[in-house]
């Protein structure tokens, strides 16, 4: 098993959940590139009902602001439906970090993305493809 | 112009963008993203930008002629939201032009959030205007045979 979770069957799977098409587009292909397995979701909601569902992932990337399920109200399901990956929020709105962290968050970086600033959530680049 | 020549014409063109402040280093980002198994990432994306912020755009006219009073915490969430795209893409002015508009939407003023809204639309216009001249610089270039010169971007 690599660092991270992920082994040479199961490749290293993230859930890129934001309202915004064009961040989930390119969030999904800044870690595609790197050989990780991204899947999207365009609220919260739509992210807890794919873990209700059976899915799992060594990666949750959460934004706050959403219709429907905020990031807050989905990290607070999720820990409570006994999801452990870890949560990373991530946000423009500075001012609500302090609670988005305590509804459950692993960490909270600010907007926008960068590996860099999730890297040490992610597997060592050596493992990022898997054959 | 011959495909050197165009190269050129398209380094020097970006290069002004990122000094006049249309792009930041978020676009840089973007352009990083793109390769040969994606060579159409960018245009892809922000393409995506351009229809979000037309929507959103016209959204916002419609909620601020409102002759009941205006709904400002409509009109916050859609500048929020076009500040976020903008800002997804490295479109600095939008962006900017955005986050004043957010304060006269805080303070209800709707003498300050039409002229926001006035200078939102200039700034977008704008940066579209730029974009879609890069982006026809850069099919020139592919048809021509050459590739954009995206490492010539020193800061990149």
């Amino acid at each position: 098993m690599y660092q991270n979770g992920s082994t040479e069957t199961t490749p290293f799977r993230v859930l890129v959940v934001d309202d915004d098409r064009i961040l989930r587009k390119m969030h999904k292909m800044m870690l595609t590139r790197l050989g990780i397995e991204v899947e999207v979701a365009v609220n919260g909601k739509e992210a807890v009902d794919l873990h209700l569902a059976g899915a799992s992932f060594h990666l949750v990337l959460m934004d706050l602001q959403m219709p429907v399920m905020d990031g807050s109200q989905a990290t607070k399901e999720l820990r409570g439906m006994g999801v452990t990956s870890p949560i990373v929020g991530v946000t423009a709105a500075c001012a609500e970090k302090a609670a988005f962290l305590a509804s459950g968050l692993t960490d909270c970086v600010s907007k926008p993305l960068t590996i860099s600033k999730i890297a040490n959530y992610l597997p060592a680049p050596s493992n990022h493809t898997n054959n | 112009m011959d495909v050197i020549q165009m190269q050129r014409t398209w380094v020097e063109y970006t290069k002004s963008l990122y000094r006049e402040g249309f792009l930041d280093s978020q676009f840089a980002q973007l352009q990083l993203l793109q390769d040969e198994s994606n060579p159409d990432f960018v245009v892809e994306v922000v393409s995506l930008f351009f229809e979000d912020s037309e929507r959103l755009l016209n959204d916002l006219t419609k909620v601020i002629d409102q002759q009941q009073g205006v709904d400002f915490k409509k009109v916050d969430a859609h500048v929020h939201q076009l500040k976020g795209s903008s800002s997804s893409i490295g479109a600095q002015r939008v962006k900017n032009a955005c986050v004043a508009f957010r304060s006269f939407c805080d303070e209800q003023n709707i003498e300050g959030s039409l002229r926001c809204l006035h200078q939102v639309k200039q700034e977008y216009y704008l940066v579209k205007n730029k974009l879609e001249n890069l982006f026809s610089l850069e099919q020139k270039i592919v048809a021509a045979g050459g590739s954009v010169p995206v490492d010539e971007l020193g800061f990149l």
